[in-house]
């Protein structure tokens, strides 16, 4: 391939700017993690054999399973019926499912915040229909974490699953069914296997992206419900033990980067780059 | 075409009045014709004509706005197509691309709970039927277009189908592929004795495999009968012109007969004699169509034939024949297709020929034909 | 399939679009409930509003603390949308027209900022930016969201340019124009929907960033979002149901503004 000098010039400011900004900075971090009055990688065995932080990485890893739960239960749906309808309800259909997306996420959560709380709407509405007395404990626990954080990121379950969903022809689906197949069989022996690929890329993303979660845990869970991330803060802010806060970022990080090389596979995105010739 | 002993015929299929309306659109308009069991039937149209949309119909994928739908006597309007108990074979083949052939063709057996030692076995005589036999293991994508549009052949053949339905199911193929295809779906439906219902807007495909065909325009069915009938006798002019090639020539009809036949005047004088479908009066405008091969170059004897002299113009050589474009004078322009044999001398542009024709091979239409 | 002609509405198709629906809801609800709380005129946070009232929204804009988190928030967002905008697109063309090895691995650094968990990048800019004391400032929580904003950017602008035909530059080369004249008066023009919608997204996505800004606050300055945090912390008070529908609100006016362009160019 001839190189085209000139076009490199214009690389050059986006990469400085990432360069110091961001690959720079996360070296720094790597550095910290392993500088401890010297060299050492005394902070990664501390992680490991201190049950505490075992024990914030297993709930961190069950939250993000639960999360991805729940998210393709109540996506899966969705995404079908935003699959199959007629185009233009498809486009009004995704608006809805962009628009709370794109909003921030303070915002997301502050709104679950209103609805989950004692006073707030839902239990309103339970006391006040009679369906329980007391208010129900829905905030500052597991469930107000899990809802929320399945609200945050059922957007991308949704999309995921949808954009596979509609690349399946509906040909394959109508031969289904000439052949004898009653809607459940045509659904569960040629749409639902066709649909894995979708299935897979969701649900790691979601996963991978759940890991990682700061503002939703730590306004929505209770005492016992950490997170790895609200860890590092802990560390940053508090503890003010800025080696330690690297050490459990470079955890994350390298847990992070694990994920997303598998869902690149999984999605063979590589697709993604060959558009640019 | 009677089935031999033991061996189950296909479902006679009658429509009747079948209309579909897509809000506004009439798709199809009160189509009527009754597919003969066991027998090879071609709803033939360009697109647009309403052919796809009543096959739809017959399989169930597509509701009628009105009509009946029998099969074997019974309405299937009820049913949904996974109760309808047809074959069908899609345009796109349909193939299941996560399964393998095999798995494919034994789909509509799993459907309807056959064991497996008896599935194997029909899968087998499947694959066998359309010469997949070894291709079991293989994926859909690892087969030709060819290959795929016999596994979807297969499997929808496998569970004994009264009817098969096809959509256009040759079209994606080459022409060798195609003409090779045409015969081995002929000889499985004979041997088969199941009713096709076949679509296309191959009027050659139409022709050479089916028993009979039902011409659709505009929703409509403009002729029903036996290929030898559309191609002999055709009933308008855009059956004459869509089912093989036609000259067309306006002119006035100067006397005509109760029995169809009458003698018309083109521009420039030419007097024609030709048969048409209802009796016609002096004066009225019509065209006189007759084939490019049914006109000679030569001056064969004969008092009753239809002659006229023209100016060879363009000649296009294709093979088995070659085509003439011979100016007429005022009356337009001839097609002529010559025969390339011993007794044929070829002719070039700027020859001077006489051309001569049956009056019994001369069709004339009324314009609202 | 939902709609297909030929099968019958069953039960099976009603629980399905039953599902969607209540998900849909589940979505959308509490979004619009807050703006609705927002409006309420009693003190506590109550559905529906007793009646409706602006005073949340006079608390809001009537505190000077709030109304410089506005500021703030569009003194920062306004400088990453400047310079994510002007990199990315650099960047872009660079990725698109240009020709070198490589390029896979470059376009992956790009979006790299879209795989490292915030929190990360939150502490790694923090640590950075604290050891030259440069915490609390505007051009360092710039920079930060710049980060965060280099690839939407620079995914939007490639789609547009690969979307972008060729021939319209080389024709108006081969009309006489000189290179550059041909990307001013040619090219730019027609990709410049899809440049204004990165900007647009860069800005928002800046507006709406609250953990680069968290770590990188002084006491002074803080972003609306970060503000909202502060105030969670303490009470959950309806005035945050009136900074979150401003929030709600901008992200609105720059969704509905990207899809004005798009239908123009349509």
């Amino acid at each position: 391939m001839k190189t085209d000098g000139r076009h490199v010039w214009l690389l050059l400011p986006a990469l400085l700017i990432l360069g110091a900004f961001f690959v720079y900075p996360l070296f720094g971090i790597l550095l910290r993690s392993v500088y401890k009055n010297g060299y050492t990688l005394e902070s990664y065995r501390q992680v490991v054999r201190t049950a505490v932080y075992l024990t914030v990485l297993g709930k961190t890893f069950e939250m993000a399973a639960l999360v991805t739960v729940s998210a393709l239960l109540l996506g899966y749906p969705l995404a079908y019926v935003l699959a199959t309808v007629r185009p233009r309800l498809a486009r009004l259909l995704v608006v809805i499912v962009v628009l709370p997306f794109l909003t921030s996420i303070i915002v997301r959560t502050y709104a679950w915040m209103v609805l989950l709380g004692s006073n707030g709407v839902v239990n309103q509405y339970l006391v006040a229909l009679g369906l329980t007395t007391a208010p129900l404990k829905l905030l500052y626990n597991r469930a107000g974490v899990v809802v929320g954080m399945t609200y945050v990121l059922l957007p991308f379950m949704v999309l995921t699953l949808a954009s596979v969903m509609r690349g399946i022809d509906p040909a394959l689906v109508r031969a289904a069914h000439s052949l004898g197949a009653s809607r459940w069989e045509a659904f569960r022996r040629v749409f639902l296997p066709l649909s894995a690929p979708g299935i897979a890329g969701g649900t790691l993303l979601v996963f991978i992206l759940s890991l990682g979660f700061f503002i939703t845990p730590a306004l929505m869970g209770g005492p016992s419900d950490i997170m790895i991330a609200m860890l590092i803060e802990r560390e940053v802010e508090f503890t003010l033990n800025w080696s330690f806060a690297s050490t459990l970022a470079v955890i994350l990080l390298a847990v992070t980067l694990v994920g997303f090389a598998v869902y690149y596979r999984v999605m063979r995105l590589e697709r993604l780059f060959e558009g640019l010739g | 075409m009677a089935a031999p002993e033991g061996v189950r015929a296909g479902a006679e299929v009658r429509l009747q009045g079948l209309t579909k309306l897509f809000g506004p659109v009439v798709a199809v308009r009160d189509v009527s014709m009754t597919v003969p069991a066991g027998s090879f039937f071609t709803l033939l149209g360009p697109s647009g004509s309403g052919k796809t949309t009543t096959l739809m119909m017959i399989a169930g994928f597509v509701h009628p706005t009105h009509g009946v739908i029998a099969i074997d006597g019974s309405d299937v309007a009820a049913l949904p197509p996974q109760k309808r108990d047809l074959g069908m074979v899609f345009q796109s083949y349909a193939v299941f691309p996560h399964l393998t052939v095999a798995k494919n063709v034994a789909f509509p057996l799993e459907i309807r709970h056959v064991p497996a030692a008896e599935r194997r076995h029909r899968v087998g005589e499947a694959l066998e039927l359309v010469r997949l036999r070894g291709y079991e293991q293989r994926l859909p994508r690892q087969l030709s277009g060819g290959e795929q549009q016999r596994v979807a052949l297969a499997r929808a053949l496998v569970f004994r189908p009264r009817v098969l339905l096809m959509d256009e199911p040759l079209g994606a193929l080459d022409k060798k592929l195609r003409a090779h295809m045409q015969l081995e779906l002929k000889a499985i439906q004979r041997q088969l004795h199941v009713t096709v219902i076949y679509v296309t807007h191959d009027q050659d495909e139409a022709l050479t495999m089916s028993d009979r065909v039902a011409v659709m325009r505009d929703g409509r069915t403009e002729q029903i009968g036996a290929p030898a009938e559309l191609y002999e006798s055709p009933v308008s002019r855009f059956v004459a012109d869509f089912v093989g090639d036609s000259n067309f020539v306006d002119a006035v009809v100067v006397s005509a007969s109760a029995d169809g036949r009458a003698v018309v005047r083109a521009e420039g004088g030419l007097e024609l004699r030709g048969t048409a479908r209802a009796p016609l009066q002096p004066g009225q405008r019509v065209v006189a169509a007759v084939r490019p091969e049914k006109i000679v170059a030569h001056e064969p004897l004969g008092a009753d034939l239809n002659r006229c002299k023209g100016v060879v113009q363009q000649v296009v050589y294709a093979g088995d024949a070659t085509r003439y474009s011979v100016a007429v004078g005022a009356a337009g322009t001839l097609i002529v297709k010559l025969q390339n044999r011993l007794a044929s001398r070829p002719l070039a542009p700027g020859d001077l020929v006489a051309l001569a024709w049956d009056p019994g091979d001369t069709r004339v239409f009324s314009h609202e034909d | 399939m939902i709609g297909a002609e030929g099968q019958r509405t069953g039960p099976g198709t009603i629980a399905l679009v039953a599902m969607a629906v209540v998900v849909l809801a589940f979505l959308i609800a509490p979004v619009v409930i807050i703006v609705l709380v927002s409006f309420s005129g009693a003190d506590y946070l109550s559905f529906p509003p007793p009646q409706l009232s602006l005073r949340w929204y006079s608390r809001f804009f009537g505190t000077s603390v709030w109304r410089q988190s506005i500021v703030v928030s569009a003194q920062v967002a306004t400088l990453t949308m400047v310079f994510a905008t002007v990199l990315g697109l650099a960047a872009s063309l660079a990725l698109v027209r240009g020709r070198f090895r490589g390029k896979g691995a470059v376009y992956a650094l790009l979006l790299s900022p879209m795989i490292v968990p915030t929190i990360i990048t939150a502490i790694a800019l923090y640590f950075f930016f604290a050891r030259l004391k440069a915490t609390g400032s505007i051009l360092a929580m710039a920079l930060g969201h710049t980060v965060l904003a280099l690839p939407v950017v620079v995914i939007i602008i490639t789609a547009t340019l690969q979307g972008f035909d060729l021939r319209f530059e080389l024709a108006a080369l081969s009309l006489g124009a000189s290179r550059l004249t041909a990307l001013r008066r040619v090219t730019l023009p027609l990709i410049a929907p899809g440049v204004v919608s990165a900007a647009l997204f860069a800005f928002l996505t800046s507006f709406d960033e609250l953990l680069i800004p968290l770590f990188l606050a002084g006491v002074e300055v803080q972003t609306l979002t970060v503000r909202i945090w502060n105030s969670l912390l303490l009470e959950v008070d309806p005035t945050i149901a009136a900074v979150s529908s401003f929030l709600i609100a901008v992200t609105c006016v720059v969704l509905g503004a990207s899809a004005m362009l798009r239908r123009r160019t349509d």
